[in-house]
């Protein structure tokens, strides 16, 4: 076993352990966060392995919790088919966006994909017969459940979320060390060469998008089953700059970033929430030190200052 | 009403929209032309105008003219030294890097939300018109603070023409943009232009934003909209290019006006970002620019 693979076990692991260490409000939050991270992980095959920075993954985010609450409230799904149909909403959306999009790059690909998000953001809200626009559908309790398993209960929503997460970061550590994920890096660091030695850049990056989309669309779907709530506002973006704040955090082009950025991000508005108001101000000013001081993010530096074989 | 004169107000009510988003477009315009930044702050600079002429107006004693009158002057000078000192302050020492700038002023664009709702609230506020003055037509009363809008948004754009145009201070601009290398070769200090163009286009977000708000309530979440369609305006007019943006802010106005008129403004949203996106995965350049 490798040094890398031990450390990400061992996180799973002591996210295993936190469970039962952490009273239930740490608990919530908690699972929220590996949640999140997951979105924050999809995010960062796309920017952060590939190079492709999109504004537009809420929409992905979206596609995955519509997909999945609509399945639950219109179509009568249970939850298990329901959360299938968010993982592939989630993938086709982003096939469908990469088509297009990745004709573009650069400045383009990203007002092209905020444009793309905005009319998904706008036409959530035009079908608000279905949808009930900005007010948002609670799902019915009885549906959040896989066979006896409530999901909308403490613990078996820690354990869904870990067990997702794990999922995620795994094949996340597994995707690095493929060609494919090599072929993905070798884009972001030069499309040129890449090209030159033989490698379709659009396929590629339509892959990665693809994969990308899987994630952010698997995160929406168990956003929506276990927190009950679907609403416009996760279209909206605000719910793009999320990941990307993550990913920008915790170190682009690291396997454990995302959730790092996640975690640390989180905590920080619930801790100065205390204190002041000024969530906006919170991320806002974390963004611009973090573009101005950090441009790689704490696992970025780390991994350049000390621990070289951080994946 | 009958279909014409409501289709007649549909189109001065798209007028007056125009004017207004021509004006904000073009700072935006101008930014990207001169700069190459997408400024995503620039729809919260439009905010700030708005917010600071309700200080102006409602702190400002005597009649409302003048308290208009002073807004009109304070608000994009206060906005373009904000925006000055951000780009010295930051986006300078990212050395203009396309994808850290917009990540940048994403942040900006925040912190100015904030600051709006901490010292402004988030109730939106009215300010009264410089004057108060309704031209009867024939079939309905129209009013003419709407049409000096358009007169005073066609003023400000003839004085960026011929500031770019005719000036030394435009050639320098038209320089920088040209090859900033080069120009600076030639003693041009490309910080203190880049500095100046940035206040510029921030400044004239802030007057569109003055004109309107007698119209339209100030509100810290209003600079999304504007943003948006400042957007859309620039990419179909090719981005960088002022007629195109000119022609394209004419356009985008009218039609979003009848639109909105005539079908659901969403739907008129929808269709208009989903244009945007294909314009550029299609046609970069923009509806009316050329291939360079």
């Amino acid at each position: 076993m490798t040094r890398a693979l031990a450390l990400h076990l061992g996180v799973i692991a002591a996210l295993f352990a936190a469970q039962y260490l952490l009273p239930s409000y740490h608990q919530t939050n908690i699972a929220r966060i590996m949640v999140l991270a997951v979105f924050a992980m999809g995010y960062n095959i796309a920017f952060g392995y590939t190079g492709l920075l999109s504004l537009g993954h809420a929409l992905f985010f979206a596609a995955g919790l519509y997909a999945t609450g609509l399945g639950i409230e219109l179509a009568g799904l249970s939850a298990a088919p329901a959360l299938l149909l968010g993982l592939i909403a989630g993938g086709a959306i982003a096939a469908a966006t990469g088509v297009l999009a990745l004709r573009t790059s650069g400045v383009s690909f990203m007002i092209v994909t905020l444009m793309f998000a905005q009319t998904g953001y706008l036409t959530i809200l035009y079908f608000g017969t279905y949808t009930r626009g900005d007010e948002g559908i609670v799902i019915n309790r009885a549906a959040r459940a896989i066979g006896s398993l409530d999901l909308s209960a403490d613990t078996p929503r820690y354990f869904a979320a870990l067990t997702l997460f794990a999922i995620a970061l795994l094949i996340n550590l597994m995707l690095t060390r493929s060609r494919l994920g090599r072929s993905m890096i070798a884009m972001r660091e030069n499309e040129q060469r890449s090209r030159m030695l033989g490698y379709n850049p659009f396929r590629v990056k339509l892959i990665a998008l693809v994969i990308s989309g899987l994630y952010a669309g698997a995160a929406g779907a168990a956003y929506g089953v276990l927190f009950g709530y679907v609403g416009a506002s996760f279209a909206t973006i605000q719910y793009s700059i999320l990941p990307l704040l993550y990913v920008l955090l915790g170190g682009a082009g690291t396997t454990l970033g995302p959730f790092l950025g996640a975690l640390i991000m989180f905590y920080l508005i619930d801790i100065s929430s205390g204190y002041t108001t000024a969530h906006l101000f919170v991320v806002g000013a974390a963004l611009l030190v973090l573009v101005l001081f950090a441009p790689k993010g704490i696992l970025g530096t780390l991994r350049e200052r000390a621990v070289k074989w951080l994946p | 009403m009958d279909f014409g004169p409501f289709l007649l107000l549909a189109l001065m009510e798209g007028t007056v929209m125009a004017a207004v988003l021509a004006l904000t477009a073009v700072g935006l315009s101008l930014v990207f032309g001169v700069m190459r930044v997408v400024n995503v702050a620039h729809g919260e600079f439009f905010m700030l105008g708005a917010v600071i002429a309700w200080f102006v107006t409602h702190y400002m004693p005597g009649p409302p003219a003048v308290g208009f009158a002073a807004a009109l002057v304070i608000c994009p000078l206060l906005v373009g030294g904000v925006a000055a000192l951000s780009d010295t302050l930051i986006l300078k020492r990212l050395n203009y890097d396309p994808e850290a700038t917009i990540v940048a002023t994403i942040g900006l664009s925040y912190i100015f939300q904030q600051a709006a709702l901490t010292f402004y609230g988030p109730d939106a506020r009215p300010v009264e018109a410089p004057f108060d003055l309704r031209i009867q037509l024939p079939w309905f009363g129209y009013s003419g603070y709407k049409i000096a809008v358009v007169v005073a948004a066609i003023v400000i754009l003839l004085a960026v023409w011929l500031l770019m145009t005719r000036t030394r201070a435009g050639l320098i601009m038209r320089a920088t943009q040209l090859d900033r290398t080069t120009a600076r070769a030639f003693g041009i200090n490309v910080d203190r232009v880049y500095a100046a163009v940035f206040a510029l286009g921030a400044g004239l977000a802030a007057v569109a934003a003055v004109l309107i708000v007698p119209i339209q309530q100030a509100h810290y979440l209003m600079g999304h909209d504007p943003l948006l369609l400042s957007f859309i305006v620039v990419i179909i007019g090719g981005l960088g290019s002022l007629r195109g943006t000119l022609l394209a802010a004419l356009v985008i106005g009218l039609s979003d006006g009848v639109i909105s008129v005539f079908f659901s403004p969403t739907l008129a949203k929808i269709l208009a970002t989903l244009l945007v996106a294909m314009v550029l995965v299609f046609r970069p350049q923009g509806l009316f620019g050329v291939k360079q």
